[in-house]
């Protein structure tokens, strides 16, 4: 029993980053019809801003996180600004085949700047252990998913209520109607981008301290297509549900089934929901799939 | 509610569009178009398939941009804007309101929640007081709420407020998109086809709402119609276009007769070199 609470919490706070991987690239597919193949390598990006603006440059964790969440956005923002928003107009299969070149272009800037071998700093989260019953349970992961969810449902508070979320909303539902109605395209873009980067960057700041800083956390990005699969494209709280259940999985499979296998799960369930719900457990149904 | 004008600033023009061209590729949508549109009046905008009447409406709301030519409107405050070089939600934030000949609505939301999206450009504030729900950003959201209010009672659309769009009937959509472009409180108001699709008792309610927009609130309105009796009985002014030209205007009655108007819809020039 102590066990299976260990690989709880575990599975939930790896699915929570993956959930907030998750929702950046549901925010840019919701404003704008583009899945973003380049959403794991803003979270790899987040890791090594994060590993800059504190081990690097010796800021205290506050103003480490802050100039994490600012250079993201810069980076996300010029992104934007530089590589979409010129292709705004073509056809969505341009937009979407120019993420997958950005995101090589990212992982080879990053490699560039801080090589190849991974690096290691204090966590930000405290690293002890928290005595829970019979189990014992590191107190970073348990923090982070409560720091996660609160992340989220601001994400999901913004869509609902800001003026911004709204016309979100509304350019993904008729881009031509929204433009009549006077909402500005590239500006709720540029916030789509921004929004997606913060997320990304918050869930690479936990992953620098749980897993550590190294070019293989890419590879966790890749996770976020089960995730928003099974949640939906287009719904937050499905993000957080995709994240939480393939998080869940992968832990309890990696250790009660075998080793392996539990790297091969989340694809499963991949394949699974396209063949059985194409749209995601909260997706709209008119979901093209691409 | 507006006092009545007088004859100078009736005649007046609102907007006026110059030597418009519009090519996509090797097809020409608009060929050097002058026109104008006078404050207060209903005009329509007709001719045959293909004539250029939408790409005039898309022009003027900045979805399609023209090659030559130029598209001024006059606004509220008596500035001169330039319209083809404007970005369409700077153009819809000059009062400049539309519907859709395909209705484009935002068909997941509620007829209430489109009429609200129309007073998007009114709205103002930041994430934060929008977002909470404070002091002057509710004040504010009560007044929008009241004013999208007076237009679901103007449109009768009471029964469907809470209804989710994408659900209503084709003839309850076309009044839903007319009330979100009211909802905008246009300066200029450009109708794509209002009636397409609609049966004749349809087509006489639309028919109604459009003149009672324009008597009653004293909005200029553009309309494109393929239905020449609708636009014949509610029209003060017609322009007609052929090939992305004018080739006539007047009263309905003047360009009913006109020869051209006659020839362009029976096609009898249509295959002169």
């Amino acid at each position: 029993m102590d066990i299976f609470l260990q690989l709880t919490v575990s599975g939930l706070s790896t699915g929570m980053i993956y959930a907030l991987a998750a929702a950046g690239l549901v925010v840019i597919y919701k404003a704008s019809d583009v899945i973003n193949f380049a959403q794991g390598d803003l979270l790899l990006l987040g890791t090594y801003l994060v590993f800059f603006s504190v081990a690097q440059t010796g800021l205290p964790w506050s103003l480490g996180v802050l100039l994490t969440l600012l250079l993201a956005v810069a980076v996300a923002l010029a992104v934007e600004r530089l590589v979409l928003r010129p292709l705004v107009g073509e056809p969505i299969i341009s937009m979407i085949m120019v993420t997958i070149g950005l995101s090589s272009v990212l992982r080879g800037v990053i490699g560039a700047i801080w090589g190849p071998n991974p690096r290691s700093f204090d966590s930000f989260l405290p690293a002890g252990e928290l005595a829970f019953g019979p189990a014992t349970l590191a107190t970073d992961r348990v923090l982070s998913i409560p720091i996660a969810l609160a992340v989220l449902a601001g994400l999901g508070f913004f869509f609902r209520f800001t003026r911004d979320g709204i016309a979100m909303r509304a350019i993904a539902d008729d881009q031509q109607a929204a433009l009549s109605m006077g909402i500005s395209i590239p500006r709720v873009f540029g916030v789509a981008w921004g929004l997606a980067a913060v997320s990304a960057a918050i869930g690479g700041i936990m992953l620098a301290g749980i897993v550590g800083v190294s070019p293989n956390v890419g590879s966790i990005g890749l996770r976020v297509f089960p995730v928003v699969i099974l949640g939906g494209l287009d719904s937050i709280g499905g993000a957080v549900l995709g994240g939480a259940v393939i998080g869940l999985l992968e832990v309890y499979i990696g250790f009660y089934v075998g080793h392996g296998l539990n790297l091969v799960v989340p694809y499963v369930v991949l394949v699974l929901v396209l063949m059985i719900r194409p749209y995601g457990l909260f997706g709209k149904e008119v979901i093209e799939r691409v | 509610m507006t006092p009545s004008v007088g004859a100078a600033s009736a005649q007046g023009s609102i907007l006026e569009l110059r030597d418009v061209t519009l090519r996509f590729g090797g097809v020409t949508s608009l060929a050097g178009l002058t026109m104008e549109v006078r404050e207060r009046e209903l005009l329509a905008l007709i001719g045959p398939n293909g004539a250029g009447k939408t790409s005039v409406l898309n022009c003027v709301s900045g979805l399609y941009r023209p090659q030559e030519g130029t598209i001024v409107l006059t606004g509220r405050d008596g500035a001169r804007h330039a319209l083809d070089r404007l970005a369409p939600h700077r153009i819809a934030g000059l009062g400049v309101a539309r519907t859709f000949q395909n209705i484009e609505l935002f068909r997941h939301m509620t007829v209430l929640e489109n009429l609200m999206l129309g007073r998007h450009v009114h709205m103002r504030g930041g994430v934060l007081s929008g977002g909470l729900y404070w002091g002057r950003q509710r004040d504010r959201e009560v007044a929008e709420r009241r004013r999208v209010e007076r237009i679901i009672d103007f449109m009768n659309l009471e029964p469907l407020r809470s209804a989710v769009v994408g659900s209503l009937p084709y003839g309850n959509q076309r009044l839903v998109e007319m009330a979100r472009a009211l909802a905008l409180d246009p300066h200029l108001l450009l109708l794509d086809e209002p009636t397409a699709g609609m049966n004749a008792e349809e087509k006489e309610s639309m028919a109604r709402f459009i003149l009672d927009v324009h008597e009653e609130q004293g909005i200029t309105v553009v309309v494109v119609d393929h239905d020449i009796d609708v636009i014949m009985d509610i029209a003060d002014r017609v322009v007609v276009l052929d090939f992305g030209r004018g080739i006539a205007e007047g009263s309905p009655r003047e360009v009913r007769n006109d020869p051209a108007v006659i020839d362009a819809y029976l096609g009898r020039k249509a295959d002169a070199p």
